[in-house]
C-alpha cells in the first residue's frame, strides 16, 4: 500500500518538476532581450561568456566578490548538494557507474557541509538586519525543507539505517514502471516524502534560479554591439 | 532637513547603516503634468482603469524583456546586493536596498501571474495592487539612478535598472510620469537638444566659445555647426555648450581635432547627446531619440560619429544606437560607431600630434571618478576594461598629480555620483547629497591622504551633481572637472605662445 503510494507520489513529483521546469526553460528562451545589456567588463566573445559562466555557475564568483560569509555558506552548501546527489546516482544505476563509485566517500562529508551551509544561511536571515528585513516565509521555509532532506538522511546514515538493498530494488523498480516494496522505515518515508514535495515545488520556486542564471542577460550576453546588430523581433516591427 | 542636509557621517564609503524605516519614504520628484505626459504619447493623467492598464503593461514587457521576467523570478533573496547600493548607503532606508526595491514590484508581479502569489501570498510576500502600492513605487522608483551597481554583486547579475525602467514605464503608460525627464524629452522632440537651445542661439553660443578660444591662445580655433562634408559628426550633451564645467570640456575636444587636422561638426539638429529615453525605460522614446542622431549623419553627409563626454549618453551610443537607428553601413567602417572621443584623444596623444605640457595642470592634485554607465555597461576601445583605462591613460598624460580612490569604490565597483538615472532635479536634492556621501566619502579620504584638490569626471550629469553637491562636503564647487579641460589646459597648440597670459 505504501509503496504504491510513494509510486505515485514520485511519479507525479517527477512529472511535475520535469514539465513545470521544462515549461519555465521554454518561456525564458522564447522572451526576446530586447537590447545588449552584459553588465562589464564582460567577454566579447562566445567562448569568453561560456567561461564567465562557468565562473559563475561552479565558483560563484560575483557573490565572492560581494559578500565571504553568504559565499563560503552557500558555496558549501551547494558543491555538498551536488555531491550527496552524485551519491545517490548509485540507487539509480545498475551497476554503479565508476566515477559515482569514485565520488562515494565523500559523500558523508558532503553531507555534513551541506548541513552546515544551510544552518549559515539560516542563521544569516535571523541575525542580519537586512536579511532579515528582505525574507518571507516562503524562504524560511525553503531552508527548513532542505534541512529536513539533509537531516533526515543523515539520521539514516548514523542513527538507524534503512535497508538499503531494498531501497535500491525499489528505485530500479520506480525506473522500469514496477512497484517493488518501500522498506516502511518512518525516517526514510519522511526522507523520501520531503524530497518529493521539493521536486514539486521547485518550478513555482525560488530554486528557478538554478536554470534562470543561465538566462541573465546581464551575464549571457556578449559585449559587442557596435560590431553586431541586435536586434529583438518585436523591435524589427518597429522598423517596417 | 530637506535638502540633505541631515548628511551621515560615514566613517568608510561603504560603512553600512542601520536600518531607517521609511526614512525617505515622503521624498518624490515632481509628477508630470498632461502637457509633459502627452506629447510623448502617454496619458495626461490617471486613467481610470488604472489597474487593469498597469497589469496589462506588465504583462507586455514580461513577453517583450527576458530581463524582466528572469529577475523577477529567480532572485534567492540572499541579500549579496543588500549593502550595495549608494542610496542605501546614504539614506539607510531599507526600500533602497536593491533587493528590497526590486520587491515592490515583484510582489505584485508575484500576486497576478505566478502560481505560488495567486494561491499562497502571503507565504511569499505577494501583494495587491493598490493606490498605496502605486504611490510607494513612483517614490522608491525614483530613488534609483539605474547605476547597475547591484547588478555587478549579484549572483545572477540581476539589475535593479532593468526593474526600475520597467517600473518607470508601467507607471507613465497610466499616466504617471515624472515631469523632469518627460518635459526634457519634450524639448528634445521639439528642439532638438534637452536644454531648448534653438540653432541660432546654439549658433551664437558656439561663435561665442571660438572667440574665447582665440583670446586664450591666440589661434583660431573652430566650434562648427552644420557644415555639410565635414568628415566627423559630434555628438555631446547639450551642457557641453552653456554650462560650467562642460564647456571647457567642449573647448578641449575643438583643440584636439584642430590639432589632429580633421574637420568635424556639431548638429543642430541632433545637438543632444542624452537620451532620456533610457531613464524613463521607453524602447520607443529611446529609438526616436537616437534616429535624430542616423538622420543628422545622413544628411550632413559625415564619415563617422564621435560621443562627448557623457555617461548614459555613451551607454546609449555605444551598447544600443546599432540596435535603435542602425544599421550605420553608410559610415567609414574603419572607424567604430560610434566612437568615443576619449578613444580619438588618446589615438592622437600616442601619434604624438598633440603637444602637451603637464605642469599647465600641476596647480590640480586629481582623482577620478568612473561614471556608473561608462564603468558597467560600455567598452571604449575593442577591450574589456579599455572603459577604465583609457579615461587613466589620457589623465596621466596630460596631468602630474593622480590619486586614485579606494579601489572598491572605482571601475565596475564605482560609485554613483547620486544624480544619474533621471533625478538631477532640485526636488530630489535630498536624495541626491545623501546618495552622494557615499561617493564623497571616499573623495575625502583621498584629500586627506593625497591633499586631492580636484576630481575629474567624462559624464555631463556627474559634472552638474558634483558641481551642486562638493559645495556641500567642504569642496570649491569647480573642483569638478572635464577631463578634456585638463586635455585642454595642457594642449600647446600649434603656433601658440605657451607664455601667453589670459586675463580672466
Ligand atoms: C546551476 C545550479 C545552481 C547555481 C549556480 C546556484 C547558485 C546559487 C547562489 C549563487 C545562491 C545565492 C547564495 C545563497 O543564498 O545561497 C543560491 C541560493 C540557493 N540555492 Fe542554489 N544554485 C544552483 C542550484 C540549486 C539547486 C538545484 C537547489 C535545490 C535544492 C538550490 C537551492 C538553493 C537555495 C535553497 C538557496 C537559498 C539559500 C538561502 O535561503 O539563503 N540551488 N544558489
Ligand atoms: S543579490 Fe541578487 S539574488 Fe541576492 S537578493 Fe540581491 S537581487 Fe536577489
Ligand atoms: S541600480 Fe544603482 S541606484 Fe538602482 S538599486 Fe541598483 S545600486 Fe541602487
Amino acid at each position: 500500500m505504501l509503496s504504491v503510494l510513494y509510486a505515485i507520489l514520485f511519479y507525479v513529483a517527477t512529472a511535475i518538476m520535469v514539465v513545470g521546469v521544462g515549461m519555465k526553460i521554454r518561456k525564458y528562451a522564447r522572451v526576446p532581450a530586447p537590447l545588449k545589456i552584459p553588465t562589464t567588463p564582460a567577454p566579447t566573445t562566445q567562448t569568453g561568456v561560456v567561461l564567465r559562466m562557468f565562473r559563475e555557475v561552479v565558483f560563484f564568483e560575483s557573490l565572492f566578490k560581494s559578500n565571504k560569509w553568504i559565499w563560503i555558506f552557500s558555496w558549501v552548501f551547494h558543491m555538498g548538494m551536488w555531491l550527496v546527489l552524485i551519491r545517490h546516482l548509485r540507487y539509480f544505476t545498475q551497476p554503479v557507474w565508476e566515477w559515482v563509485v569514485f565520488a562515494q566517500p565523500y559523500g558523508t562529508y558532503a553531507g555534513f557541509a551541506m548541513l552546515g551551509g544551510l544552518l549559515g544561511l539560516w542563521a544569516r536571515r535571523f541575525l542580519v538586519e537586512r536579511i532579515r528585513y528582505i525574507s518571507n516565509p516562503s524562504d524560511h521555509l525553503m531552508l527548513a525543507l532542505l534541512v529536513a532532506i539533509v537531516g533526515s538522511g543523515l539520521m539514516m546514515r548514523f542513527v538507524g539505517s534503512a535497508d538499503i538493498i531494498m531501497v535500491k530494488a525499489y528505485m530500479l523498480g520506480l525506473m522500469r514502471l514496477r512497484i517493488e516494496t518501500l522498506p516502511a522505515n518512518p525516517v526514510l518515508l519522511l526522507h523520501l516524502g520531503l524530497v518529493a514535495s521539493l521536486m514539486i515545488i521547485f518550478p513555482i520556486s525560488k530554486l528557478m534560479h538554478a536554470p534562470g542564471v543561465f538566462f541573465s542577460p546581464t551575464r549571457n550576453q556578449i559585449d559587442n554591439p557596435r560590431e553586431k546588430r541586435h536586434l529583438a523581433p518585436w523591435a524589427a516591427e518597429l522598423e517596417k | 532637513m530637506a535638502d540633505g542636509d541631515d548628511i551621515r557621517k560615514m566613517a568608510h564609503p561603504l560603512e553600512i547603516p542601520r536600518l531607517a524605516c521609511g526614512a525617505m519614504a515622503d521624498l518624490e520628484p515632481f509628477r508630470a503634468k498632461p502637457e509633459h505626459q502627452e506629447p510623448l504619447g502617454f496619458p495626461g493623467e490617471l486613467v481610470e482603469n488604472w489597474k487593469e492598464k498597469a497589469l496589462e503593461k506588465m504583462a507586455d514587457l514580461a513577453s517583450k524583456n527576458r530581463a524582466f521576467q528572469v529577475y523577477l523570478e529567480t532572485c534567492v533573496k540572499c541579500g549579496a546586493c543588500t549593502d550595495k547600493c549608494h542610496y542605501f548607503l546614504g539614506t539607510g532606508d531599507p526600500k533602497n536596498m536593491p533587493v528590497a526595491r526590486q520587491d515592490l514590484l515583484r510582489s505584485v508581479y508575484q500576486r497576478y501571474f505566478t502560481f505560488a502569489g495567486k494561491y499562497f501570498p502571503k507565504l511569499v510576500g505577494a501583494r495587491d495592487l493598490t493606490e498605496d502600492v502605486l504611490n510607494e513605487w513612483y517614490s522608491y522608483y525614483h530613488q534609483c539612478s539605474e547605476c547597475r551597481r547591484c547588478s555587478v554583486f549579484c549572483p545572477y547579475g540581476i539589475d535593479t535598472a532593468e526593474i526600475t525602467m520597467a517600473a518607470r514605464d508601467i507607471m507613465a503608460h497610466i499616466g504617471i510620469g515624472q515631469k523632469y525627464s518627460n518635459e526634457i524629452i519634450g524639448k528634445v522632440h521639439k528642439i532638438g537638444n534637452n536644454l531648448g537651445l534653438n540653432p541660432k542661439a546654439l549658433r551664437a553660443t558656439l561663435e561665442d566659445l571660438e572667440e574665447d578660444l582665440e583670446d586664450e591662445t591666440g589661434i583660431s580655433v573652430r566650434i562648427p555647426l552644420d557644415e555639410k562634408g565635414a568628415d566627423i559628426l559630434l555628438i555631446t550633451p547639450s551642457a557641453d555648450f552653456f554650462a560650467e564645467p562642460h564647456i571647457d570640456g567642449l573647448l578641449g575636444y575643438a583643440k584636439v581635432f584642430h590639432e589632429a587636422g580633421v574637420s568635424w561638426t556639431v548638429s543642430s539638429y541632433a545637438s543632444e547627446a542624452a537620451n532620456f529615453g533610457l531613464f524613463i525605460g521607453s524602447y520607443e522614446q529611446m529609438r526616436e531619440i537616437s534616429i535624430r542622431i542616423r538622420d543628422a549623419a545622413k544628411d550632413l553627409g559625415v564619415k563617422r560619429i564621435i560621443f562627448g563626454e557623457c555617461g548614459h549618453a555613451w551607454r546609449v551610443g555605444y551598447s544600443f544606437l546599432n540596435t535603435l537607428a542602425g544599421p550605420f553601413d553608410f559610415l567609414d567602417p574603419n572607424y567604430p560607431v560610434p566612437q568615443h572621443i576619449l578613444d580619438f584623444t588618446w589615438q592622437e596623444i600616442q601619434k604624438g600630434t598633440l603637444n602637451i605640457d603637464k605642469s599647465r595642470n600641476d596647480d590640480i592634485r586629481l582623482t577620478y571618478h568612473d561614471s556608473c554607465n561608462v564603468a558597467r555597461a560600455s567598452r571604449i576601445t575593442d577591450e574589456p576594461g579599455s572603459q577604465f583605462e583609457i579615461p587613466r591613460n589620457v589623465i596621466k598624460a596630460v596631468c602630474n598629480n593622480f590619486y586614485e580612490m579606494e579601489r572598491t569604490t572605482t571601475h565596475e565597483s564605482t560609485l554613483c555620483c547620486g544624480g544619474g538615472g533621471g533625478l538631477l532635479t532640485d526636488d530630489l536634492m535630498e536624495l541626491r547629497t545623501k546618495g552622494a556621501s557615499p561617493r564623497m566619502t571616499a573623495v575625502q579620504q583621498v584629500t586627506e591622504d593625497h591633499g586631492v584638490t580636484h576630481m575629474a569626471a567624462i559624464c555631463a550629469i556627474c559634472k552638474t551633481q558634483f558641481s551642486k553637491i562638493m559645495p556641500k562636503f567642504g569642496y570649491e564647487m569647480d573642483s569638478i572637472l572635464s577631463v578634456h579641460q585638463l586635455v585642454s589646459n595642457a594642449i600647446i597648440l600649434t603656433g601658440q605662445d605657451p607664455d601667453r597670459e589670459v586675463d580672466e
